[in-house]
């Protein structure tokens, strides 16, 4: 086998060489990342800068459950642990315990976004609408962009385990895992920051 | 050395970094009780009174979990300096950016 035949071998390329002997797809997803950064970047100071302005309306300590969101914070926490096990599981090509671990990672994501939804229901009504305050606007910015991330990341990994399932993905399942996993687990980063910086230190 | 043994010798390197790329399951849950425990301790601050060593302890713990969440559960540690960097640097860039905005609104100040 010629050395440029391992690399793809290796990296998983698919039979297109590349330049750096690297996967294009991971390349991408890691600079979709960085991009990423700025952007929460962006919403998570706008929060900070806003986080105090309260007109009217509920401020950030009358509202926020820390008890309960903790709790969520957790369950995403494990989540990230079941990704990293089906990505594990897809690079010993054991396609059963991939799926598995897909949908409970799945599974704890909508309940992390279930618990959000709950939360703003309950914010909502208690008086802090989206346009009550700059607080409430840039918070149910913030966490609810955080929130669509999530749901995405739901869709991405059912999306997955159909392909899986119905074995459709051309070439190495395992890479194809591994860049959901590098989303999923961003997501849980950001959440890292988020509740530390919104739920834990009060304004 | 000829280019094509320089290739395969440098290939064999990437080999050996991508079979530590995987920690073994039991590392995995290692690394996730690690987490729990902090976010434990995080939540801990809620409840009781730290004093002034409150903002730091969450301000430390926060960045310690973002760096063994990315160095561990996505592997950065073991993968390729070029997926580190393509990372690092938005998040570096993102960092410099909103801190001098912040500062520029006097966040810091009060």
């Amino acid at each position: 086998m010629s050395d440029v035949a391992v690399h793809e071998a290796d990296h998983g390329t698919h039979g297109h060489t590349t330049t750096t002997g690297l996967s294009n797809n991971k390349i991408a997803m890691w600079l979709f990342l960085g991009s990423e950064c700025l952007l929460f970047g962006g919403l998570i100071s706008t929060y900070m800068l806003y986080r105090g302005r309260v007109s009217e309306g509920p401020r950030p300590g009358n509202v926020f459950d820390i008890p309960f969101t903790s709790v969520s914070s957790f369950i995403l926490l494990m989540s990230s642990l079941t990704m990293v096990l089906a990505v594990s599981a897809a690079q010993n090509r054991d396609d059963r315990g991939t799926t598995l671990w897909l949908t409970i990672t799945a599974l704890l994501g909508a309940t992390f976004v279930g618990g959000q939804v709950y939360e703003f229901t309950a914010m909502y009504n208690e008086g802090l609408g989206f346009t009550t305050s700059l607080f409430g606007s840039s918070f149910y910015t913030l966490t609810g962009f955080h929130g669509v991330h999530v749901t995405v990341g739901i869709i991405m990994l059912m999306s997955v385990v159909g392909i899986i399932k119905r074995s459709t993905i051309p070439g190495d399942k395992a890479e194809v895992v591994e860049l959901v996993g590098l989303y999923w687990h961003f997501v849980d980063v950001i959440w890292i920051i988020i509740f530390t910086l919104v739920y834990l230190i009060p304004a | 050395m000829t280019a094509a043994t320089e290739t395969h010798t440098e290939h064999d390197h990437s080999h050996d970094d991508h079979a530590q790329h995987g920690m073994s399951n039991a590392g995995y849950i290692r690394i996730a009780l690690i987490l729990a425990a902090m976010t434990a301790l995080e939540v801990s601050t809620y409840y009781v009174d730290f004093g002034a060593l409150f903002m730091p302890v969450l301000i430390i713990l926060m960045v310690v979990k973002f760096f063994i969440v990315v160095s561990y559960f996505m592997h950065l540690k073991f993968d390729n300096k070029l997926f580190s960097f393509c990372f690092y640097a938005g998040l570096f860039l993102a960092v410099m950016v909103y801190v001098i905005a912040l500062a520029t609104f006097k966040f810091f100040a009060a």
